[in-house]
C-alpha cells in the first residue's frame, strides 16, 4: 500500500492575521505554521493505513523552503519520505498549484504508482476547495471528497461522508484520490525519536513550474466588524425568565 | 444579457436554502437558467439520465459540461456547500477553467469578473479577478439572501454518459438520526470548554430538546474527544445559521465564529464579560453555565407547564 498525502504549510488557525501594507499577503512575521487541519487528520489517516496493511507513506507539498518544516513534521509522526516543490512563496492559483503537482507526482510514480493520494478537503487559508479534484482528472484517477471515514481492502476504497442525519458512503477502485475533512481521526503527536529521525531524514527538493490560471488575487481585507452593542440579559441563574422572555420573542417556545 | 447557469440543490422537491442565495447573486450578473438533476419542475433545466439516480459528482459534472457546450452560457454558478464546491471543481477540472470558490460579491468589468471571495472560513476576504470564456464560482452560504424563485420553461437534456463517469457514486446510506439536524435547527445550543465534561453537555441536551434545537460545539470540546465531530461548528466544522445560537462556556475564536456567525441572533452565556463571544453577541448572561442552564430549563418547563 503506497500513499501520498498532499499537504500544505498554514498559519496556525485562530491566529490574528496581520496584512502586509499592500495587502497581498499576510504579514507572516509573528505567526507560527502548521499543516493545515484537514491535511493533518489526512496524514494521520495514511499512517494508520500503513500500520494496518504495511507500505509507505509520502508527504508532497508546494510551498517556499519553509515547508520543509511541515514535512519534517508529518515524518515525526511517521510517514517515510518528503517531497518539496518550492515556490517563492507567492499565492499560486488551484489551477498552478494542481498542475505543479501532478508533473511531479508523475515524476514520483516512475518509481511505483500510487495506490491512494489523500488531499485535505479544503486549504485553512484559502479554501479553494479544487486542487484534489484537479489533480484526479488529470491523472485519470476516481476522486471524493468530504470524507470522514476510510477503509482499504480487495483493491477498493471504501469513504464516508457525513450528511446532517447520517451519512453516505462511496466505493471506488484503486488508485484513487481522496479528498478528507478534520474529524477523520483524532492526529497523534510526535514522539521525540520521531522527531529526531525526521531532523536527519532526506526531503527531495524541486523548484515547481506551472503556467498561472484564470484566477489572480489582487487584495486581501478583513472583513469590517458589524457588531455594536451586547444585550446583558443578567448575571447568574436569575437571569433565566429574561432568556425564557427571549425564547418566546424569537418564538422558540 | 448574459446568460448564467445555476446548478441548485433540492430537498423533497423544494430549493435548497442556499441555492436560492446563489440564484439570488447569479441573478445580479445574468439571466438565470437553473438547472436540476432528479427532481422535476423545480428547475429550468432538468438534466435527465439513468446513471443520475443517485448522487455521482462526476458524472454531474459531465452532464453540466456537456450543457455548456451546447449552450455556450458566459458562467455557471453553485452553492457553496460540500456538494455544491465538489461538483463544481469537477466541471472546472473537465473544462480546464478557472473556479472561484466561496464568492460573495461580483461586479463585472469589460470580459472579466471583479470577486469578492472567503478566505480563512470567513475571517479574511480576498479581492480578486476571474479570467475566463465560461466563469464557474460558487457562493459562500449565507452571504447573500435567498431569493424568492419562479419555475421557467421546463427543458429537459440527456447527457451522453458511460460507466466511467459514474465509478464515484453514493452506494449505500445510513441513516443515524431523523428530523432536527445542526443544519436546519432554529435553535442551536452549543457548548466550548467552559462545559467541562462531555457530562456537562447533559444539560445542554436537555434545554435543545425542550425548545426544538440541536446540540452544537467548538473545535476544542471535539478535539477533547466530549463531543462527535459531526457536532462542532466552526471554520473546519459545520455552518450553521439558526434563528438564535446559544453559546455556553465558548470564548469566541475566529474559527468558531465564521461557523455560526450567519445566526440572526446570538446569546452567549459565559464567565467572562470580555470574553470575544460575549462582546460579539447581541445578548448575554454572564456566570457559570450550569446552574444558569439548570435555570432557564426549569423556567422553560414552568412555562410550557411540562
Amino acid at each position: 500500500m503506497k500513499t501520498l498525502v498532499c499537504i500544505k504549510r498554514v498559519p496556525a488557525p485562530g491566529a490574528r492575521i496581520n496584512l502586509t501594507p499592500d495587502e497581498k499577503a499576510i504579514d507572516a512575521r509573528h505567526l507560527s505554521f502548521t499543516v493545515s487541519p484537514h491535511e493533518e487528520c489526512a496524514v494521520e489517516e495514511a499512517i494508520r493505513l500503513k500500520e494496518k496493511h504495511g507500505g509507505t507513506v509520502t508527504v508532497m507539498t508546494l510551498g517556499p523552503s519553509d515547508a520543509e518544516e511541515q514535512l519534517r513534521y508529518a515524518m515525526s509522526v511517521g510517514a517515510d519520505e518528503a517531497v518539496l516543490l518550492s515556490t517563492d512563496g507567492s499565492d499560486w492559483d488551484p489551477q498552478a498549484t494542481a498542475a505543479a503537482l501532478t508533473t511531479r507526482i508523475t515524476e514520483v510514480e516512475n518509481a511505483g504508482a500510487f495506490d491512494l493520494i489523500l488531499f485535505g478537503n479544503e486549504s485553512a487559508d484559502s479554501g479553494g476547495y479544487q486542487v484534489g479534484i484537479r489533480v484526479a482528472h488529470a491523472l485519470g484517477r476516481p476522486v471524493i471528497s468530504g470524507i470522514k471515514g476510510l477503509e482499504v481492502g480487495d483493491g477498493t476504497v471504501t469513504a464516508r461522508r457525513e450528511t446532517g442525519s447520517g451519512f453516505e458512503i462511496y466505493r471506488m477502485p484503486l488508485p484513487a484520490v481522496v479528498a478528507v475533512k478534520e474529524g477523520i481521526n483524532l492526529p497523534r503527536y510526535p514522539t521525540l525519536p520521531g522527531r529526531l529521525k525526521a531532523k536527519k531524514a532526506e526531503l527531495s527538493s524541486a523548484p515547481a513550474s506551472a503556467a498561472p490560471g484564470g484566477l489572480t488575487m489582487d487584495r486581501l481585507f478583513t472583513p469590517p466588524e458589524q457588531k455594536s452593542v451586547t444585550n446583558i440579559l443578567g448575571r447568574g441563574p436569575e437571569a433565566a425568565p429574561a432568556v425564557v422572555d427571549l425564547l418566546e420573542e424569537l418564538g422558540l417556545m | 444579457m448574459s446568460r448564467v447557469l445555476v446548478y441548485i440543490e433540492h430537498e423533497d422537491g423544494l430549493v435548497t436554502e442556499t441555492s436560492l442565495q446563489a440564484l439570488n447573486l447569479a441573478a445580479a450578473v445574468g439571466e438565470v437558467e437553473a438547472v436540476s438533476v432528479g427532481a422535476p419542475g423545480v428547475s429550468g433545466w432538468q438534466i435527465e439520465h439513468p446513471a443520475l439516480s443517485d448522487y455521482a459528482p462526476a458524472a454531474i459534472a459531465e452532464s453540466l459540461a456537456q450543457l455548456v457546450g451546447a449552450e455556450l452560457p458566459a458562467a455557471v454558478m453553485a452553492a457553496g456547500t460540500e456538494r455544491g464546491n465538489e461538483v463544481m471543481a469537477h466541471l472546472a477540472a473537465l473544462l480546464d477553467l478557472p473556479l472561484a470558490a466561496n464568492v460573495t460579491r461580483i461586479a463585472p468589468s469589460g470580459e472579466d469578473w471583479k470577486l469578492t471571495r472567503v478566505r480563512w472560513g470567513g475571517s479574511l476576504l480576498e479581492e480578486c479577478t476571474l479570467t475566463a470564456f465560461v466563469k464557474l464560482a460558487t457562493v459562500a452560504l449565507h452571504s447573500v439572501e435567498a431569493a424568492p424563485f419562479g419555475s421557467a420553461e421546463a427543458r429537459t437534456f440527456t447527457p451522453d454518459l458511460t460507466d466511467a463517469h459514474t465509478v464515484t457514486r453514493v452506494t449505500e446510506r445510513v441513516t443515524l438520526s431523523e428530523g432536527i439536524t445542526l443544519t436546519t435547527a432554529p435553535v442551536v445550543v452549543s457548548g466550548g470548554r467552559g462545559v467541562g465534561s462531555p457530562d456537562g453537555f447533559a444539560v445542554l441536551e436537555e434545554l435543545a430538546g425542550l425548545i426544538g434545537g440541536a446540540v452544537g460545539c467548538s473545535r476544542v470540546v471535539t478535539n477533547s474527544g466530549w463531543r462527535p465531530h459531526s457536532d462542532q461548528v466552526g471554520q473546519t466544522g459545520t455552518r450553521v445559521a439558526p434563528n438564535l445560537y446559544i453559546a455556553c462556556g465558548i470564548s469566541g475564536a475566529i474559527q468558531h465564529w465564521v461557523g455560526m456567525m450567519a445566526s440572526k441572533n446570538v446569546l452567549a452565556i459565559n464567565t467572562d464579560a470580555e470574553a470575544p463571544m460575549v462582546t460579539k453577541a447581541d445578548y448575554a448572561v454572564i456566570g457559570d453555565l450550569h446552574p444558569i442552564l439548570n435555570a432557564i430549563v426549569a423556567e422553560v418547563k414552568r412555562r410550557k407547564g411540562v
